[in-house]
């Protein structure tokens, strides 16, 4: 019978969740890392087995971890992050230039084909790549040189590339998301990148439709259709059905367009899943009630899912990399809050439980469905 | 070559799975560089936990104390004190006492 391995990075730790398909009953192992913020730990496609986790506090800066047992041991791989040449600026909050400085990884991506390679978004905001396991990590320099780079402006959580999605029918081509700066692509395997964001409209900055400067939370793909991206956006859910190149808003009759997690259904590229939250300053869910909203038409109609999640005096957030799916014939989705409550749906959405709860911060949440 | 008594946060013995306080072999002349390369060295896993890759910098919330002195700011090639260099007193590497 399939199994189902739920990874989850906290403020406070990792955890490994782990089910039969059934999706009923959870073992949960940990803290990992007690004590250490857990931006991101996601497993290769390649080698279930293989999980890479990021690892970070204020004291003592990056680690990267490697398992190699489905995390039931780690070890501390490379945590040099050193940028390409001279780092130069991008612009800080107040507009003038600030000296790129590599703060922590956001998000690691291990490639679909090769457990020991793997890319990971760094905060300031850049895209690195290992191809010995984590061991060296070398930047791939022609993201933060595109000529857009000096003009790039950290969001208030920081200047982090936070979205890297791998084309699964083209090696060459990735996407990746920056808050402040937006979505781009490279087509020639990261040498070169296009800002991906006509169609965008943020009314944040001086001019709304510029080509880079969006905070965009987060982008989701169904790897089946890698031509159609759906974004949650600071404000406005979008979709592009050319790869990027232009975007349409599909916000339709959401209580409020902002949120930060958005995810594809895994049998149906056109069920698409948020999170509203109220935005802009209290980044929780609106009216105390925890809703996820489900479109099963690619965007425009949204219906609410609520069948056992909290609908009363609830006040939690749900962030960008905190929401994922299983691919069993049933879609599994799950997600994390900043409650420290990881709800799961075997059922694509219709009926929820807790499968953990009071767990610190959830900071991402990532799925793996093992043979 | 001195043997020196490392006292490292809780955090990081974990990580370089070693206890309360363990006993370093460290190049002379004994300063707060040669003592960071001995530690790293023996424990790659601690590179960059406290002090930068390329800077070299200590990490800002993170200290060095010694005979009951903060000796953070002194040069990183000034030697340490003598007791800490005869194994008399412990080099501590403490962490900022915040944070939730």
């Amino acid at each position: 019978m399939s199994q189902v391995r739920v990874l989850v990075g906290t403020r406070k730790g990792a955890f490994v969740l782990t089910s039969d398909g059934k999706r009923q009953n959870w073992e949960v192992s940990g803290p990992h890392f007690a004590g250490w913020e857990i931006y991101h730990l996601k497993g290769s496609p390649a080698d279930p087995n293989r999980l890479y986790a990021s690892q970070s506090t204020s004291w003592f800066g990056q680690l990267i971890q490697r398992s190699n047992d489905g995390g039931k041991t780690w070890q501390p791989v490379g945590n040099k992050f050193a940028y390409e040449g001279i780092p130069g600026t991008h612009q800080w909050y107040d507009g003038t230039p600030h000296p790129w400085e590599f703060k922590r990884v956001w998000h690691l991506e291990p490639s679909l084909n090769d457990p020991d390679s793997v890319y990971a978004g760094i905060e300031d905001a850049a895209l690195f790549h290992s191809s010995d396991g984590g061991q060296n990590w070398q930047e791939l320099p022609g993201l933060r040189g595109h000529g857009s780079g000096p003009g790039w402006q950290p969001g208030a959580g920081g200047m982090c590339l936070h979205t890297i999605i791998l084309d699964p029918k083209d090696a060459n081509r990735i996407f990746i998301a920056i808050s402040a700066a937006g979505a781009f692509r490279t087509d020639d395997g990261g040498k070169t990148w296009l800002p991906i964001n006509r169609g965008l409209y943020s009314k944040y900055i001086p001019n709304p439709t510029a080509e880079v400067g969006h905070c965009v939370h987060h982008v989701a793909m169904h790897p089946a259709r890698p031509g159609v991206l759906f974004m949650q956006k600071h404000w406005d859910v979008m979709r592009s059905d050319n790869a990027g190149d232009s975007w349409q808003e599909i916000s339709g009759n959401l209580p409020t367009d902002f949120g930060f997690a958005i995810d594809v259904h895994a049998h149906e590229p056109d069920t698409v899943y948020v999170v509203p939250i109220k935005s802009d300053s209290e980044h929780f869910v609106p009216d105390g009630k925890l809703r996820v909203f489900r479109s099963r038409s690619g965007g425009n109609e949204w219906e609410p899912l609520s069948n056992g999640l909290p609908q009363e005096n609830c006040y939690v957030n749900v962030l960008r990399d905190a929401m994922a799916v299983d691919t069993l014939d049933q879609c599994g989705v799950y997600f994390g809050t900043s409650g420290g409550q990881v709800y799961a749906s075997a059922d694509a959405g219709d009926h929820w439980a807790a499968i953990v709860r009071d767990l610190p911060a959830v900071l991402s949440v990532e799925v793996q469905t093992l043979p | 070559m001195p043997t020196i008594r490392i006292i490292l946060p809780q955090h990081l013995r974990t990580l370089a799975r070693v206890g309360a306080e363990f006993p370093l072999a460290v190049e002379s002349p004994v300063t707060q560089r040669s003592i960071m390369d001995a530690l790293e060295s023996r424990y790659p896993m601690l590179q960059g936990t406290i002090r930068d890759h390329t800077t070299q910098q200590r990490r800002p919330f993170l200290r060095f104390f010694a005979c009951e002195t903060d000796i953070s700011h002194e040069p990183a090639d000034s030697p340490v004190p003598d007791a800490v260099t005869s194994g008399a007193e412990p080099l501590i590497i403490i962490g900022a006492i915040a944070g939730g």
